[in-house]
């Protein structure tokens, strides 16, 4: 038995070894596009002459403005909605060195925004999906991928291969982190967001005089405040249009356009709906009390776990509800034939995209206003389940019900989410 | 006298002033006839706008603006304009919005 299975590990150790060197091979051949030498005396090629040509007879670039372009080195966090954009153009403009960090895989719920991405790339490293679209649009820029999670422990290490950050990140703990680790390290971040129909766009740490994210937002915010793009929706050219602006802000900082003396801190706000509108908020320079800008956080302090970034911005806790009441999505498969109302407490926009046949929608914000039983609505002398997308509002909704409005509902673990991966595979999942 | 300004809801904080993003209102004199400061319209917004004493919450916390919305005072930033104590003028445009973190 020993022996076999021992047999069998090599085996499979040399069969990776196998995959392993062809994936090498794909990667380096990749790369080999032909890349022509600098002109003799000169830091570009007669290929980059012709590739930054349109850009360089602009005053506010110029040839020694590509020369610092060609001469810096960018890291990008986050190879998403704000990423693949800023990505794209900044490899376009011949940036020198390229890092990109993602530990997230490409999902097929990304596609709408995540452009540098594709169909055919689902389930691989965003950054090495990234990466491969990259290395064909600039074969000069060179590219280093980092596909795992940022953390305390490794961010120090990578931010010092690099001159700037982009943070294209999408928590409030992963922006904090990043904010801290550049003050620490002497680089400027360019900072981006973007929710629904909304994105926000600013220059943090700016030649170490600038403002950071702990001197515009010194306490967090309260986590059931904060909504991703998954949860609350984003629309991609929204959140596109961020990512260009934060690569127009790059290559402002790497060129030189922002000096000492001309910057000014800044938060510039985008609205793509009703009418479209741009505001560029003047913004509060670097606080003293700040406990990244004025040192007193170290490396040593972050690296050493002093600082715990998910804690610090804490998490949503769902867990409202006995046992008693809820009920399994096997259970409810079980139920749905028989007499109960089903209430669906999800945004209507959520509701009009799927739902069960004979669900009622009351979105849980409307829900909670609710003071009177008969407001509801629904015939209560019969069983009542809450449903939602993920089995969180649920609860919330189940809760309120229960303790309010004294009904006995339950809600059903796992969601409409839930249905669709465990008993109804043709029910759509969004 | 009493002040007319702007009032701006953003970054999806018009959800609790019935969607609303912009809105045109008149801050009332204080009772003692002091200045009427930005502390007062905050106070107006919870007392009058917010419709929901639940959504009072996602406006303010400690007895200011919670952590995570920013406040301007015809787009600068509060805290160069002396924050909640900053006098109201007519013509004024206040702007509240929530810091996005989607990327």
């Amino acid at each position: 038995m020993v022996n076999s299975s021992v047999e069998e590990l090599k085996k499979r150790i040399e069969e990776l070894e196998i995959e392993n060197s062809k994936l090498k091979s794909q990667i380096t051949q990749e790369q080999a596009l032909p890349v022509e030498k600098a002109v003799a005396g000169d830091f570009l090629s007669l290929d980059e002459y012709k590739r930054y040509g349109r850009q360089m007879i602009v005053p506010q670039i110029t040839k020694s403005g590509q020369r610092k372009i060609k001469e810096s080195k960018i890291l990008v966090i986050g190879a998403g909605g704000l990423g693949c954009p800023a990505l794209m153009y900044l490899v376009g403009a011949g940036i020198g060195e390229v890092g990109i960090v993602d530990d997230d895989v490409v999902d097929i719920s990304n596609l709408h925004r995540q452009v540098l991405h594709s169909t055919e790339r689902v389930g691989e490293f965003k950054a090495e999906s990234a990466k491969k679209y990259l290395v064909k649009l600039n074969p000069h820029v060179k590219i280093k991928t980092y596909p795992f999670r940022l953390s305390t422990t490794n961010a120090f290490n990578i931010f010092e291969k690099y001159d700037l950050v982009l943070d294209c990140t999408d928590s409030p703990h992963s922006r904090y982190l990043i904010s801290d680790v550049a003050v620490i390290s002497r680089i400027p971040v360019i900072s981006g967001s973007g929710l629904k129909t909304e994105g926000q766009l600013t220059v943090l740490n700016f030649e170490n005089i600038g403002p950071c994210y702990r001197c515009f937002y010194p306490k967090p915010p309260p986590p059931n405040s904060v909504t991703s793009c998954k949860d609350g929706g984003v629309i991609g050219p929204i959140i596109g249009l961020m990512g260009v602006m934060m690569a127009i802000e790059t290559l402002k900082v790497i060129t030189g356009t922002y000096t000492k003396e001309n910057f000014k801190p800044f938060l510039s706000m985008y609205s793509g709906y009703d009418q479209q509108s741009f505001k560029t908020f003047k913004m509060r320079g670097r606080k003293l009390d700040c406990i990244s800008c004025n040192y007193t956080l170290t490396r040593e302090f972050i690296e050493n776990g002093g600082i715990n970034y998910s804690e610090f911005c804490g998490v949503v806790t769902y867990d409202v509800l006995n046992k008693d009441e809820r009920i399994t999505i096997e259970q409810y498969e079980k139920l749905r034939n028989s007499d109960h109302v089903l209430l669906d407490v999800r945004p209507k926009e959520h509701f009009e995209i799927v739902s069960f046949p004979g669900a009622i929608n009351i979105p849980l914000d409307r829900l909670r206003r609710i003071e009177d039983v008969n407001q509801l609505g629904i015939d209560i002398s019969k069983p009542i389940y809450t449903i939602c997308r993920y089995g969180n509002d649920s609860q919330y909704a189940s809760r309120y019900l229960n303790d309010h409005l004294k009904l006995s509902t339950k809600d059903v673990i796992g969601g409409l989410n839930r249905w669709s991966t465990k008993i109804d595979s043709e029910f759509p999942s969004y | 006298m009493p002040v007319s300004i702007k009032v701006e809801f953003l970054g999806g904080l018009d959800v609790i002033f019935e969607s609303q993003r912009y809105h045109k209102l008149t801050v009332p004199n204080n009772e003692d006839e002091s200045p009427i400061i930005l502390k007062n319209l905050i106070d107006y917004i919870v007392n009058n706008m917010i419709s929901d004493p639940k959504d009072v919450e996602v406006f303010i916390e400690n007895d200011t603006i919670r952590p995570g919305i920013l406040t301007l005072i015809n787009d600068t930033d509060w805290e160069l304009e002396g924050e909640d104590q900053y006098e109201l003028e007519n013509g004024d445009v206040i702007s509240f919005t929530s810091t996005l973190h989607g990327g």
